[in-house]
């Protein structure tokens, strides 16, 4: 390869931070990029990955410097440029799209003025000239009547119309180099195909190379042909995508496939028996306070639920955000009223204050998404079990020998128990709230995203962990998930929702293999897979066919 | 970096010294600070009188000696009083919402409405002026802040999913405030009594210096400061040693509070 060949060249590449001379957020990186190629950087949280991606168009964040090695853009260093020439090249050449579309965009300046600004800054046109270039790029993005929406300012739009302005202003100025931070993660599923689906084709009307980050593997695989996986600030593994995933070499890529979640195998349960949580037409209203004139304002963000959760059963629901999973779980928790409708519990309706109140309150236990939010950041993780059984009927040494138990339970040492939250990572403080939710021994669990935040390989042991105890306990769950990997992989039924409603429910193998309603067929598409054949993976797309990539 | 490390040595230094000497004054004074002495009055600082003598030959040293332990104690008791009960209605207000909020919020709201000087004059003017008066009047006046801190923090903090799960555990209300909300709303409330202290101090002093303060003869810096006044252009020192006192003790509270602040505030925790 030649360096006409080559767009983008990094060698030898050390980040660390300033304060720390030993210290190295990325050791020893190096990769080329052609013009025109789409590479996927794939690695977890803290992989140094992001910094790598802004290190290239010199937009790192103060505290962390450049230790060694060189980039080059075009043959050029970039260390070498003048501040002048460096601000030409960030826009001109190269481009970012970061994850949070809410944040990027300056909220107090309209959608038009910020797309003026890179024109103005960099290219010579008059204003009527580059209004045209604005109206033609926002409709290239599928913004529907663009001249009407120049003066609307980014919370008028939404999270996908957002990133689709992001990728607009991005692409303006034809960059040779767009750099994709996470952008589409802060995304629902449906969305993110559309958006990298578009992404994928500007860049490639233009012959603008992309570097992709993400977290997620599959998704990557799905429109790059190349991948580099990055683990601790090293980039252990890169090439052709198929090569990857069919005979990954670095033992890291193997265990992220191996991550990769799978269908769990069929149980069968029995109907005759009174199921232990039901729903009865649940409805739950939001009503937000109106001033001393404007009046209170309601939204029905559950619009009459009904299921049903067997003993030992484990119920998925599925949704995209604002589809009132979420409201279904705390309102079914009795964390926030609902406002018509009935949940029973062993077959006995419940309500606060009622006499099965007591016995529901602590049989009914939740697991939450954020493992930095759900524990008491003051009290040692002995602290935090011992509080869960408070209620309980048992003396000292009885709960000091359940906390022993539960903690061996959910794979911690007993030196743990000291701890406080802060001293540990996230996957261990998720097996904490898992631990608090079961010590108990509720008959029923609600996990609501618990493994969302979690980085995929740890996700895989968590998700071993839950199924492993679910088995063990015999409680019965409602597994609430935007991941239909995971639900798939843990769900007995599943229940699909959507603006409140439930669209479908069904047995899981039903739902994944025979959808009936048009919504859970396009959500199913949306997301591709990555199905274990033999040594290494295949990448499999429900519904419509993969056209590129591998 | 180093910077913060001095303003820490220096303010806790000042602090210090300064709670040394309202310790001392309250144990030993050189004179008694009260004992009139018309043959030796308005003397220049010398080696009998380190810091002079004032209009009626009192030591002015044994003054400030003592004016420090009344400030220093009416610093405190108004600041503890000031951060107890608004820890209290605060959390009540934040936690409960509903009409509870609405009515502290609207006292809340009225007081601060008031410069916290003007509401204490008033309060004063009702309850007398004797150091218990200065206390209640000054802890009301100050009060309304803390409500406000703890209130915020309490309504981002009952969001969170460990009070969440508090709940979930069958705990009630009582216990999941005295276990997981107050302790963890405590932060931003030490920064303000910190700074709460300087104000405190000042206010006491203009109270004192406005003659609606401790009473006299009991000294107080402010009031030093107020009978000083007429004797400006003959006894400067009179003035100056007061002033000096109020000066170099806000300097240190203020400088020992940035400590604090950045101890305690998550936001200035950089990396």
């Amino acid at each position: 390869m030649t360096d006409q060949d080559t767009l983008l060249s990094v060698e030898a590449l050390e980040l660390g931070l300033a304060d720390l001379p030993e210290n190295r957020i990325v050791r020893g990186v190096g990769f080329d990029i052609r013009p025109g190629e789409m590479v996927g950087l794939v690695g977890e949280s803290g992989s140094g990955k992001t910094m790598l991606g802004r290190a290239i168009i010199g937009l790192q964040p103060g505290g962390i410097v450049e230790r060694g090695g060189t980039i080059r853009l075009r043959g050029r260093d970039i260390a070498q440029m003048t501040p002048r020439e460096r601000r030409k090249m960030r826009g001109e050449d190269v481009a970012i799209v970061f994850q949070e579309p809410m944040t990027s965009l300056n909220p107090s300046m309209t959608i038009g003025r910020q797309l003026d600004e890179p024109l103005r800054t960099h290219a010579k046109l008059g204003a009527a000239e580059r209004r045209a270039r604005i109206l033609q790029m926002m409709e290239r993005v599928g913004i529907p009547s663009p001249a009407d929406r120049l003066d609307d300012y980014p919370h008028e739009f939404s999270g996908g119309m957002r990133q689709r302005i992001m990728l607009a202003s991005a692409m303006l100025l034809k960059p040779a180099l767009l750099i994709a931070d996470e952008p589409t993660t802060a995304l629902d599923a449906l969305v993110q195909r559309e958006v990298l689906e578009l992404m994928v084709e500007m860049t490639r009307e233009n012959g603008t190379a992309l570097i992709l980050i993400s977290h997620d593997l599959p998704m990557v695989a799905r429109y790059c042909e190349r991948i580099m996986v990055m683990r601790q600030g090293e980039l252990v593994e890169q090439g052709e995508t198929r090569r990857i995933l069919a005979q990954p070499t670095h033992d890291y890529t193997r265990k992220l496939l191996a991550a990769m979640p799978e269908r769990g195998p069929l149980r069968s349960f029995e109907d005759a028996e009174t199921p232990l949580v039901e729903l009865r037409d649940l409805k739950v209203e939001y009503v937000s306070r109106g001033g001393l004139l404007s009046r209170a304002n309601r939204k029905l963000a559950l619009k009459g639920a009904s299921l049903s959760v067997r003993r030992g059963e484990v119920v998925a629901v599925v949704g995209a955000s604002g589809s009132g999973k979420t409201t279904l779980g705390r309102a079914l928790a009795h964390l926030i009223p609902h406002s018509g409708g009935e949940i029973l519990f062993r077959g006995n309706p419940v309500a606060r204050g009622s006499e099965g109140w007591m016995d529901f309150r602590l049989n009914c236990q939740m697991i939450f998404q954020d493992p930095f939010g759900s524990l008491d950041p003051r009290f040692t993780i002995r602290r935090a079990l011992a509080e869960a059984l408070y209620h309980m009927d048992i003396g000292a040494q009885e709960k000091d020998a359940r906390i022993r138990r539960i903690v061996a339970e959910v794979g911690l040492e007993e030196e743990h128990l000291d701890r406080l939250p802060h001293e540990m990572s996230g996957g261990q403080r998720q097996r904490v709230a898992i631990a608090r939710a079961i010590i108990s021994e509720p008959d029923f669990v609600i996990a609501d995203e618990a493994v969302s935040a979690l980085d995929v390989t740890v996700r895989a042991q968590v998700l071993a962990l839950l199924a492993d105890l679910q088995k063990r306990h015999g409680f019965s769950s409602l597994f609430i998930s935007h991941d239909l990997g995971v639900v798939e992989q843990l769900a007995d039924r599943v229940v699909v929702m959507r603006d409140g409603e439930i669209v479908e429910a069904g047995p899981r193998n039903r739902i994944f293999d025979a959808p009936e309603s048009d919504y859970t067929r396009a959500l199913l598409s949306a997301i591709p897979t990555l199905k274990r054949t033999g040594e290494g993976v295949e990448l499999s797309w429900r519904g419509s066919a993969p056209e590129a990539g591998a | 970096m180093n910077l913060g490390r001095t303003n820490k040595y220096l303010g806790g230094l000042l602090i210090a010294f300064f709670l040394f000497s309202a310790l001392l004054g309250w144990l030993w004074t050189p004179y008694d600070p009260l004992a009139l002495d018309l043959r030796a009055r308005l003397q220049a600082p010398g080696a009998a009188h380190w810091l002079g003598t004032d209009e009626y030959g009192r030591d002015v040293l044994s003054r400030l000696m003592a004016a420090a332990r009344t400030s220093v104690t009416i610093s405190a008791l108004t600041v503890s009083f000031a951060v107890a009960f608004g820890i209290v209605l605060g959390a009540l207000s934040g936690y409960a919402r509903g009409w509870i909020d609405r009515v502290v919020m609207l006292l809340t709201d009225t007081l601060l409405a008031f410069p916290s000087i003007l509401l204490a004059l008033a309060l004063l003017s009702i309850l007398g002026a004797n150091i218990w008066g200065v206390i209640l009047a000054l802890g009301l006046a100050y009060m309304p802040t803390v409500t406000r801190v703890v209130r915020g923090a309490v309504m981002s903090l009952r969001e969170q999913e460990f009070i969440e799960a508090s709940r979930l555990m069958g705990h009630p209300a009582g216990y999941t405030l005295r276990a997981h909300v107050i302790p963890n709303c405590l932060a931003p409330v030490i920064v303000i009594a910190t700074s709460m202290f300087g104000s405190v101090l000042l206010t006491e002093s203009a109270l004192s210096f406005l003659g609606l303060g401790v009473p006299p003869p009991a000294p107080t810096w402010g009031n030093m400061l107020a009978g000083a006044r007429p004797y400006m252009s003959q006894a400067s020192w009179l003035g100056i040693f007061p002033g000096l006192c109020i000066a170099l003790t806000l300097l240190g509270i203020n400088l020992f509070g940035d400590y604090v602040r950045d101890r305690f505030d998550p936001r200035m925790k950089g990396l």
